[in-house]
């Protein structure tokens, strides 16, 4: 846990700034219910007017789906999202074969049939969901593995051996990643999971996302990065663990949030728009947002692409050197896109002093995007990890610097699939939304912004997500991920997420066409 | 900003109530009639501006054209009523290759005529057949790239049709020959007839004014030619057979730009329609055979030095139990042409299997200088793909169309997909689409990325 004097570093001398006193937040699992009245599960248990109000389902319901509190005379709404659906006929508690009255039906939950596409089925969001409630592995029957997409991550597989060539206790399992490889003199910084939360500024997301994402990181002992929007004051009592974000707008950028941070990340490109730049439309440039930007409210802002003073590494460094000096105890990371030279690009930002670089593939990001780009421009992730890991083996210098994947990160299994593929961790975005209560309806751009009071910066929408739930619900997300992890890692018989890295023996392929049945959709 | 890199788009809302991808479905029963409704508290507002449209008050499903599926509803209500589901008409759009969400984005675009933009990642499949197993590059750090998406600089996406000497010819006095006549049309697309149904009146009549509109030469048969109006006739391309060159000279005098199909006798009436006029660049239209690649040899060295080849509506060969798509055709053609030392002199036009945006960039990567466009421009007006023969029994009646609102429906769709292509451009750092013809080095192709990332990994 952080407390307000450790983890300081001294300043070097002739610059002094102030940072706040930090604030710690408890790594405890807790469960955090759904904010909405209607929780959406796989399947939806109907009572008809046949109910005499006996409670025999109350009394035999393990998972809590009947209820009669105290005083009531009839049992309350069946909490369908909690059932586990007609399988439940296999076991001696199943309601509707009890009910005396036969009042009781369970079948699929229409809705859950609606949402989802192939990228983030309908399981894999009722099964973050899940997660985020209760802290745990997801109930059966759920697919929260993998998705239905038919290629990438979806079409890879674990090789799990019959017997664990060694026996691991999950306790010694280490899921820790040193974020410092280069031995330059600055601060050795390590991260307890192989994961940090990806750029969203504000403007994109609301302030209490952004704070909430700040103390999961917190509990974590992770990182949260402010995206491309300036640095919120209210972030500062989590500033050692916020990643703020220099981009080629130079939205919100200014001496003192460089000082403030332990990381500095240099956006270059983003996945969701490779090659474009950001855009925040108009109708998302509150004033609030405006204010924080030093912008004009009501217009829409372009972040142009790329940085207009970089053309060549050498430029690159410049920059790099530019953030070392005047923040002489911050790591530097690189987020770049994912063109055909991903491995050249990855090279030259070790070369310019980079501690990380981080690649973003174009099947992911958060933000607002056309079309056509998040679909057709630059190659998925799942290509680019082997790529840019091999080539910087082959250049020898693959032990000096981190290499992060981002853009399609939904689950535990694609945090390991892609450090099997070569990545040291992952950064991940969509899937913290999704905790959050994220369906995915991809209008976060449009007018007032999101309608789950997410993707927003309206003031009445936001107070749809208060801090402590939000903090609760990626905290809990975290925990039931860190459990698969070190389940496979179990399994696997490999006693870190280091040790996993490019280990692409532990993956087997799928024919889709062929295993295509198990697609969950 | 100058004409030529700008389409003057005009929100222009369907005649027809599109069909959207979600309905809500709503029992009705048990509601407890509550004054803190949900549907009133709609975040976009879907179930009061769509009230209209809900003509049976007492269905217990309401479709709902707008409707982003946040759940806020379903969510929210008092009693749980709602559900989500899908609407049936949409999963029933279309055929195999146009897909309904394609349809429904044309249908968008060519509403708003604005690039479609959503948040929170892509959400098809990894991959998939045809232009589906290719992805573009994107310039990252040390190549220049310009700033043409945001208006600073132009991207140019004009290109030019016609036969492109190597070098200049003087005559015996040492006077320059007179050049190739060019169609210069800025973008890289010619719009096509229809590749199913009936082109009926309206229809086309719509095609030559979003043609004119937009100075885009637009396909016409040559027994609809009366369709068209003299100022019309610059944009005009008859669609002609080889036999029917002969005494249409008159006509040919005053066009720009003439197709003639593939048959018998199609190199002596390209000669007869040259000589009736030296200014007219004329096209053979090819159906794509895979012997495509030697005919267009064949046709190059008759002097052809424009030709549209043409997939079926599918981007698929014609004739062949196991046909190729569009793009692995195109390669083909393409790196023939470059192997004789000639591509430079030719412009391919690409038509069939031209449904989307991102079709035409990745088609002119593959190896077109321009595409043809022709289902969409339909799909634009609220075709649903049905392969109906365009008669009575079109469900949008497309034939009754309103020439103005379907030409201007057809220029949106048009300015939508130039601002997609300045996208794809902008995100390479090239500044004009010219140079992105054969570009396969900036592209990566499904086969050549996995078996590099993941050929090491068994099965």
């Amino acid at each position: 846990m952080t407390s307000a004097t450790e983890s300081r570093l001294p300043v070097s001398e002739g610059r002094r700034f102030y940072q706040m006193p930090q604030t710690a937040v408890e790594r405890e699992v807790r469960p955090t219910p759904d904010r909405y009245r209607n929780p959406i599960g796989r399947y939806k248990v109907r009572r008809s007017a046949d109910c005499r109000s006996c409670a025999v389902c109350v009394d035999i319901c393990p998972y809590g789906v009947h209820l009669k509190p105290a005083g009531y005379a009839l049992p309350l709404r069946p909490r369908d999202h909690l059932c586990i659906g007609p399988s439940c006929a296999e076991t001696d508690h199943y309601c509707v074969e009890h009910c005396p009255n036969k009042a009781l039906s369970v079948g699929r939950n229409p809705t859950a049939d609606a949402i989802g596409d192939p990228r983030w089925t309908s399981d894999l969001l009722i099964s973050t969901w899940q997660q985020a409630e209760t802290g745990r592995v997801p109930a059966d029957g759920l697919e929260y593995e993998r998705g239905a997409s038919g290629g990438g991550f979806d079409a890879l597989r674990f090789r799990f051996p019959e017997e664990p060539p060694v026996r691991v206790d999950p306790a010694e399992i280490n899921t820790c990643l040193d974020l410092n490889r280069r031995n330059d003199g600055r601060p050795e910084i390590s991260i307890d999971l192989p994961i940090y939360g990806g750029g969203m500024s504000f403007g994109s997301v609301s302030i209490h996302v952004m704070i909430a994402r700040a103390r999961a990181a917190v509990a974590w002992n992770t990182f949260t990065c402010t995206g491309e929007g300036g640095y919120p004051d209210r972030l500062q009592p989590y500033d050692d663990h916020v990643i703020t974000q220099v981009a080629t707008g130079l939205f919100g950028v200014r001496e003192d949030t460089i000082q403030r941070v332990r990381m500095v990340e240099f956006k270059y490109a983003q996945g969701a728009k490779p090659g474009l730049g950001g855009h925040l439309l108009g109708d998302k440039n509150t004033p609030d947002v405006a204010r924080m930007r030093q912008a004009v409210e009501g217009n829409a802002l372009f972040s142009p692409f790329p940085f207009h003073s970089v053309y060549s590494v050498e430029d690159h460094k410049k920059h790099i050197d530019w953030i070392k000096e005047i923040n002489p105890r911050a790591l530097v990371t690189v987020k770049v896109s994912t063109p055909t030279d991903v491995d050249m690009v990855a090279v030259g930002s070790y070369h310019a002093g980079a501690h990380i670089v981080h690649i973003d593939g174009s099947y992911g990001g958060t933000g607002a995007a056309p079309d056509i780009a998040k679909k057709n421009i630059a190659m998925p992730v799942e290509y680019a990890i082997p790529r840019v890991h091999r080539f910087l083996v082959e250049e020898g210098i693959r032990d000096e610097i981190v290499l992060m994947a981002s853009g399609g990160i939904r689950t535990a299994h694609d945090v390991l699939k892609a450090i099997a593929l070569g990545a040291d961790g992952v950064v991940v975005g969509t899937a913290e939304l999704v905790a959050l209560g994220c369906i995915r309806c991809g209008a976060c751009e449009s007018g007032r912004g999101c309608a789950r009071g997410i993707a927003t910066t309206d003031r009445e929408l936001t107070k749809q997500v208060e801090i402590d739930w939000a903090t609760q619900r990626l905290i809990n997300l975290f925990a039931a991920w860190r459990e698969q992890m070190v389940d496979v890692l179990c399994r696997l018989g490999v006693k870190s997420v280091r040790e996993l890295r490019g280990r692409t023996d532990c993956l087997r392929r799928v024919n889709w066409a062929e295993e295509g049945g198990d697609s969950g959709v | 900003m100058p004409e030529r890199y700008h389409i003057p788009t005009v929100p222009t809302p369907a005649q027809f109530r599109p069909i959207g991808k979600y309905a809500i479905v709503d029992w009705r029963e048990d509601c407890a009639r509550c004054r803190n409704c949900v549907k009133t508290a709609c975040v976009n507002d879907v179930w009061s501006s769509e009230r209209a449209y809900d003509r049976d008050p007492s269905s217990p499903v309401e479709p709902l054209y707008d409707c982003h599926a946040c759940l806020s509803c379903v969510q929210g209500c008092t009693k749980g009523l709602l559900s989500l589901s899908i609407n049936p008409e949409m999963l029933a759009l279309g055929d195999s290759y146009w897909r309904p969400e394609m349809i429904a984005t044309t249908w968008k675009q060519a509403e708003t005529g604005r690039i479609p933009v959503s948040g929170a990642g892509y959400r098809g499949p990894f991959s998939g057949p045809g232009f589906d197993s290719m992805w573009t590059d994107m310039s990252e750090i040390v190549r220049p790239t310009r700033d043409g998406i945001h208006g600073r600089e132009y991207i140019s996406t004009s290109v030019d049709i016609g036969a492109k000497p190597m070098r200049l010819r003087f005559g015996a006095n040492g006077e320059l020959e007179a050049a190739e006549p060019l169609v210069e049309v800025p973008l890289p697309l010619v719009l096509d007839i229809p590749p199913w149904g009936r082109d009926g009146e309206r229809l086309a009549r719509a095609r030559l004014e979003a043609a004119k509109r937009l100075g885009i030469p637009s396909t016409l048969r040559l027994e609809d030619i009366g369709l068209a109006q003299e100022d019309e006739l610059p944009f005009v391309t008859p669609l002609i057979e080889p036999q029917d060159v002969a005494g249409q000279e008159p006509l040919l005098e005053r066009l720009r730009m003439l197709e003639i199909e593939d048959a018998s006798g199609a190199l002596a009436s390209f000669e007869r329609a040259r000589t009736a006029n030296p200014d007219l660049v004329v096209a053979i239209r090819l159906p794509l055979r895979p012997d495509a690649a030697e005919r267009v040899l064949e046709l190059y060295s008759g002097g052809v030095k424009v030709i549209h080849l043409c997939a079926d509506a599918q981007g698929c060969e014609i004739g062949v139990a196991h046909p190729r798509f569009i793009k692995e055709v195109l390669r083909e053609v393409h790196t023939r042409l470059v192997q004789e030392g000639v591509r430079d002199e030719v412009t391919l036009i690409a038509g069939g299997g031209i449904a989307l945006a991102e079709h035409m960039a990745k088609a002119i990567i593959c190896g077109a200088d321009l595409v043809a466009v022709g289902a969409p421009l339909m799909v634009a007006l609220g075709c649903r793909v049905c392969g109906g023969d365009h008669d009575e029994s079109c469900p949008i009646a497309i034939q009754e169309v309103e020439v103005d609102y379907a030409a201007q429906r057809m220029v949106n769709l048009m300015g939508a997909w130039h601002s997609q292509l300045i996208e794809v451009l902008g995100a390479m750092g090239i500044r004009e689409v010219r140079r992105l013809r054969g570009e396969t080095g900036r592209a990566m192709f499904l086969e050549d990325l996995d078996r590099e990332a993941f050929g090491d990994i068994g099965y």
